[in-house]
């Protein structure tokens, strides 16, 4: 854990929020051609795009109307995503965030701890409405480890970040059993999951808001 | 790659404009992404409602008016539609008699309009859905998203719309469409790769000799690649898996559709090929459509959809329809 990290009785704002939010979509946006890429291996080439496309709405949209709650600011950009990024990727990603920002309820300062239960809710949501499961090649691959580790005793959120990019990583040699990948069968097999190169980005953009 | 078109990221405004200046008897919400027939929403009709990827045209919107979609709602290129697309579209066709979405079997189409369901019934909108589901050349259903959705799509939003335009409750429509559905299976053959515009350029590899059997319609892989072969050959492929998983003992609908890169000479020409095949294999063919209707951008190749009718099928696909890309009898 490095020593700018929040511990774990220190509390998360509202612009805590906002600042990962931004950082992501940062970090979305400068990663959008490698998306975009990855999903022209085994996808239908749009990922990046889409998930630009999806952030860039939720950066003005949080801009435009800030919201008064870390909660509130979760809903905001899951319904940002839901509206503009079509695909599989705006009702997962949107949910992920809508059901994490309903977790936290109304409370203006959350632990987190409490970030990581509402993450966890997110993540089941998410598993739900994709009928996927670990090991299936999705986004989950990188999200589930990460919750794992963010609530964990030592939990962090440089080590959650880290398990999601170990997640991420560890999509290569699987076999695709959702989405459209899935049709490639066994060549999907040698290539990095696009969901779960954006859900590591994700979570990495936690630790850039702590900061 | 040479495209005609400005700039990638206005393609789909940009049709959309284009459609809006050549119909006018459609409302088209450029802004928002919806197709809908002017006259909406028909009294006392069940309203239908479509949508999906844009690169597929003329499916969707080309397939709104009298006889079939009320109205479509545009994704970006090969990307659903969002669900505020679909409630808006819901909301501009209901005419308190209930809508009913006709949804491709893919996983952000299905996951897209299942939200926008449930909003709509928020708002007061009774909803039906119905899944497309008739690509035979996804056989391990198991293990994939599952069959996909494609040319059946066609012969579902054409007897649903006759039978909503008779004015069938939403139960029937959606029973209809539902029926049509199974009633149907696909399969669809690659000579050369799409390519999007955002991507400028082939989607994916596939050598100058060969071909991909049972391509999906976003270029999505089949069920094997072989060297090139002849339009009797791949008609008998074809043919011989779709009606092994179909069995059809009544007549069928055949369409005989091009993936965008395929002109009418060889389409017919497959045409009479598959005709062939059919009637060795004691098929009959009932009414059969050629040309390109549920495209793949610029794919070179063709798919082949049947579907078996009785005689109140076939009468709803004799019914007259009035839309941008189909029409007969009115």
């Amino acid at each position: 854990m490095s020593s700018s990290e929040p511990a774990v009785d220190d509390t998360l704002d509202t612009p805590f929020f906002l600042r990962w939010l931004t950082a992501a979509a940062t970090s979305v946006s400068r990663e959008a051609a490698r998306l975009t890429d990855l999903d022209s291996a085994i996808g239908d080439a749009d990922h990046g795009t889409n998930m630009q496309r999806g952030f860039a709405a939720v950066t003005e949209a949080l801009e435009k109307e800030p919201p008064g709650s870390p909660g509130a600011t979760l809903i905001l950009a899951g319904r940002q995503l839901i509206s503009k990024v079509g695909g599989a990727s705006g009702p997962l990603y949107g949910t992920l965030l809508r059901r994490a920002g309903k977790a936290l309820g109304d409370a203006e300062q959350i632990t987190p701890q409490q970030l990581a239960d509402a993450l966890r809710a997110g993540v089941d949501a998410v598993a739900q409405l994709g009928g996927a499961a670990p090991g299936d090649k999705t986004m989950l691959d990188a999200l589930l480890p990460a919750v794992e580790a963010l609530g964990g005793a030592t939990g962090s959120f440089a080590a959650a970040g880290e398990a999601a990019e170990k997640g991420a990583l560890a999509t290569v040699p699987m076999l695709a059993r959702k989405g459209r990948a899935s049709y490639l069968g066994e060549r999907s097999v040698g290539h990095q999951d696009p969901g779960a190169t954006s859900s590591a980005l994700l979570i990495a953009a936690l630790a850039e808001a702590a900061r | 790659m040479k495209m005609l078109i400005n700039v990638p990221e206005t393609v789909v405004a940009d049709a959309l404009r284009g459609m809006a200046a050549c119909h006018p008897e459609l409302i088209v919400d450029v802004e928002n992404r919806v197709i809908v027939r002017r006259d909406a929403p028909v009294e006392d009709k069940v309203g239908l409602v479509s949508g999906g990827g844009s690169g597929h045209e003329p499916l969707h919107g080309g397939f709104v008016g009298p006889g079939m979609l009320d109205a479509a709602c545009p994704g970006e290129v090969f990307t659903s539609p969002v669900p505020d697309q679909m409630v808006r579209a819901a909301a501009a066709v209901d005419s308190g008699k209930g809508v009913l979405f006709i949804i491709k079997n893919y996983t952000g189409d299905v996951l897209n309009f299942d939200m926008a369901a449930e909003l709509a019934e928020d708002e007061g909108i009774q909803v039906a859905k119905v899944l497309v589901n008739d690509d035979v050349a996804v056989t391990d259903s198991l293990y994939t998203a599952g069959r996909r959705g494609t040319g059946a799509t066609l012969f579902v939003e054409k007897i649903a719309g006759a039978a909503a335009a008779e004015g069938a409750p939403l139960e029937r429509v959606e029973s209809i469409a539902r029926r049509v559905n199974e009633l149907s299976r696909s399969f669809g053959v690659a000579l050369s790769p799409c390519s999007t515009p955002s991507k400028g350029g082939p989607t994916f590899e596939l050598p100058a000799g060969e071909l991909e059997l049972g391509v999906g319609i976003h270029g999505e892989p089949g069920r094997e690649r072989r060297a090139m072969m002849t339009s009797h050959e791949i008609a008998d492929y074809a043919v011989q898996v779709v009606v092994e998983d179909l069995r059809p003992e009544n007549p069928v609908l055949l369409l005989v559709n091009g993936m965008g890169a395929t002109p009418q000479l060889e389409l017919y020409g497959f045409a009479a090929e598959v005709h062939r095949a059919l009637g060795e294999r004691q098929v009959a063919v009932a009414r059969t459509l050629v040309g390109n209707y549920v495209t793949s951008l610029d794919m070179a190749g063709a798919s082949i959809t049947l579907c078996q009718v009785d005689e109140d099928l076939l009468r709803l696909w004799d019914a007259p329809v009035r839309t941008a890309g189909l029409r007969w009898g009115a």
